[in-house]
């Protein structure tokens, strides 16, 4: 089966040890998660959560399904087929001597980050969007020198009313035989 | 009513019908057990390790269908559950384990005898709790009983720390909430009987899922009303008697003739309660190839995990087949029995009757009293048990699967003992004995009839025979070079010994050995000497396809 990203979302009880139960699944079915975003919801009671697999169908449905078997995991679903927005917040802390802050602060203009922080030697910018454009960003501001960044992954949420709560079962569509 | 955690546990337990439970004592559960000693309404076990705790409750469970419990302390007392609970956990069975822990001043400070146990649990229960808050105590338990008894059974931890047994707490008694399965898509049963209803040559496997439905009537009838065989795997068997002229035995590497011809020739596999383990699917990608496979389970996660179905259900097998049993045309299939009546009596010619380990195995399920279960632990003797003990009605067969927990069997005979009342025929080789032997200090305390047969060849016979296939017999480490004298071990722990030489009688020592067990209503532990050369055969290798089964060694 053919290798692709996949964006899954999950709400589960905000529990201690949710997360290390979760990302315990993954380790021990071997599932290739690219990143991994969490936190609590409008309901304090839920956490919400975008997961980035790369894998084939085969990966996908077991971890939906095997996800859906734990007792703190309310409801599973992939976004792939759906519309949504996806958006990841990038800080990078780089180089930037005096005489190379303006070409930064036009890349910035550009790609409508912002400067959060300045230092003689050094600033800290921030950006927000979806990931293929945080690798422009940094593709550019490489050659400034990183020294240190931090993405938060990826998080999604599809367009229209359609909500993740509401969802039933839909996700099985591509696999499932027996539906007429 | 106030009552303190440890109390509102017992009740808890008393609540869901626990009379039994297996444990050990230690410093974090000191409050537990004194409130047992107090309430006097459960009978405690205690085991020689918290290890047969564990296995002692999943046997007790494997014949009552009840959830089986069990207490130990924190820190070792609780990591030596851990083996036992992931026996249970492989093989989908209900368990309760419960834990103490320090006081919540003395966790996460690696205090004395604190360990993360539902950390280390995560992976070997279908859910696990530690109870902080006294107020939370109850319905903890009660949750627990209810995930461990509900779809796709399996062991629940809850570990209580120190304080929480001690604090007070208003209890309310509740009746247990009743489990049911949930009803099945009614669309799909539509689909699924027709494509059985369209099969030629039809051919059922039926995995633990039956057992742990109580499904075998309803499996027995569906067979007969198909007029299709039926060849369990190894956590299914019982689950339909093995004198059934549509039954095949048991199916999988060391499977029988009959099941691996008849599967082979079959063009509609129904697979009910298993998830196609590689020990039954040794090649998953081959296995069932070109023919249609329709695959009943309660986890919808086991669909399509290792074998692709044709049609799947997701769903109890039991409630399944109560709803698929009308939509089934009756059918009476001369040719494919005729075809299956050959399978068996080739598969009859084909066992080798010589096997010292064939004949006591025989001579011990006709000598057994009717409706002893039949307890192994893993390895050469697990296989010859599975081949060539009779086992008639479901939940008399108790086997670690999943896991192949070599010393599961002493702990969960004694279980099955409690669980049944009647006198369990635990089938054991040296190897596995050695590992948890003590728990016959356990039996001898509690007066449990069993009649211990243990397979002695002095070597690790199953790893044996595949250094003898695959390692040109450079046998590494499987020679146990033992002096123990086992008549004599077992007399010095309170139970009898026997010895079956090679020149002796069976069915006469095998009647000596119930008479003793049932009579003094102790263990009775009979030494069967047979050869470190005995091979379980048929056996098809890892990997392979039903049609390579090999019938003789070929040693390289």
């Amino acid at each position: 089966m053919e290798e692709k990203k996949y964006t899954i979302g999950a709400l589960a009880y905000n529990k201690s040890g949710v997360l290390t139960r979760i990302t315990g699944l993954f380790t021990r079915r071997g599932y290739n998660i690219e990143s991994i975003s969490a936190c609590t919801t409008e309901d304090p009671e839920v956490s919400r959560m975008t997961i980035i697999l790369k894998g084939d169908e085969y990966i996908l449905y077991q971890l939906i399904k095997q996800m859906e078997k734990m007792e703190d995991v309310i409801k599973v679903g992939c976004a792939n087929e759906l519309d949504c927005v996806y958006r990841e917040l990038l800080l990078v802390k780089v180089h930037a001597a005096p005489e190379m802050r303006s070409q930064i602060i036009q890349i910035n203009e550009i790609y409508k980050a912002k400067t959060v922080d300045l230092s003689p030697q050094t600033m800290i910018l921030e950006i927000t969007g979806d990931p293929d454009k945080l690798d422009a960003f940094l593709k550019v501001i490489k050659p400034y020198g990183i020294l240190e960044m931090q993405r938060t992954g990826v998080t999604a949420l599809a367009r229209g009313s359609h909500t993740l709560k509401d969802r039933d079962g839909g996700e099985y569509k591509i696999l499932d035989k027996n539906a007429d | 009513m106030k009552l303190t955690g440890a109390d509102i546990l017992i009740n808890c337990l008393v609540e869901q019908g626990v009379d039994t439970v297996f444990g050990y004592p230690g410093g974090t559960v000191l409050d537990i057990y004194d409130a047992l000693y107090r309430s006097g309404k459960i009978d405690h076990v205690l085991t020689a390790h918290e290890q047969g705790a564990a296995h002692a409750a999943d046997g007790y469970a494997r014949v009552t269908g009840k959830t089986g419990v069990c207490f130990a302390t924190s820190g070792p007392g609780a990591t030596n559950l851990v083996t036992g609970i992931a026996t249970a956990f492989m093989d989908s069975i209900p368990l309760v384990a419960i834990t103490g822990n320090v006081g919540i001043n003395f966790l996460g400070r690696d205090s004395f005898q604190e360990i993360d146990i539902t950390g280390i649990t995560i992976p070997i229960t279908k859910h696990n709790f530690i109870v902080k808050d006294v107020k939370e105590l109850a319905a903890t338990v009660r949750r627990a009983f209810k995930i461990a008894g509900s779809g796709r059974k399996g062991p629940v931890l809850v570990d209580i720390l120190k304080d929480v047994q001690t604090a007070k707490c208003e209890y309310a008694p509740a009746v247990p909430e009743k489990i049911v399965p949930a009803p099945v898509a009614p669309e799909r049963l539509f689909k699924i009987a027709e494509a059985i209803n369209a099969g030629k040559k039809p051919v059922i496997i039926a995995g633990g899922g039956v057992i742990a439905a109580d499904a075998s009537p309803l499996l027995c009838r569906l067979a007969e009303k198909l007029d299709c065989p039926v060849a369990y795997t190894l956590m299914g068997k019982g689950c339909i008697p093995e004198d059934d002229p549509l039954c095949l035995g048991m199916i999988g590497m060391h499977g029988t003739v009959a099941a691996a011809k008849a599967l082979n020739e079959a063009d509609t596999v129904i697979a009910l309660g298993t998830r196609f383990s590689d020990r039954v699917a040794l090649n998953r990608d081959k296995f069932a190839e070109k023919k249609v496979v329709i695959h009943v389970d309660i986890d919808d996660a086991e669909i399509d995990k290792n074998v692709r179905s044709t049609l799947h259900l997701m769903g109890d097998v039991g409630e399944t087949l109560k709803s698929l049993l009308p939509l089934i045309d009756g059918r009476q299939r001369k040719d494919w029995l005729v075809k299956i009546e050959a399978f068996k009596k080739e598969n009859a010619a084909k066992k080798d009757t010589s096997l010292r380990a064939y004949k006591i195995l025989k001579a011990a399920s006709e000598v057994a009293p009717a409706g002893s279960p039949l307890i192994t632990d893993v390895g050469q003797h697990q296989m010859w048990a599975a081949q060539h003990y009779a086992v008639n009605s479901p939940r008399l067969f108790c086997s670690s699967g999943g896991l192949g927990t070599m010393g599961y069997g002493m702990g969960a005979a004694i279980g099955a003992a409690f669980g049944t009342g009647k006198t369990p025929v635990l089938v054991t080789g040296d190897g596995c004995f050695g590992m948890n032997m003590n728990e016959m200090m356990t039996a001898v305390s509690r007066r449990v009839p069993m009649v211990i047969l243990l397979m002695h060849n002095g070597v690790l016979g199953m790893v044996r025979q595949w250094q003898k296939v695959f390692y040109s017999r450079r046998f590494s480490q499987t020679d146990l070079n033992r002096k123990t004298d086992y008549v004599k071990l077992a007399g010095s722990m309170g139970a009898r010994g026997m010895t079956l030489g090679e020149g002796d009688d069976i069915e006469s020592t095998l009647k000596r050995a119930f008479g003793a067990a049932i009579g003094e209503s102790l263990p009775v532990l009979v030494d069967c000497i047979i050869s470190p050369d005995e091979n379980v055969l048929p056996m098809i290798k890892p990997g392979q396809t039903y049609d390579t089964q090999i019938e003789a060694l070929e040693e390289n």
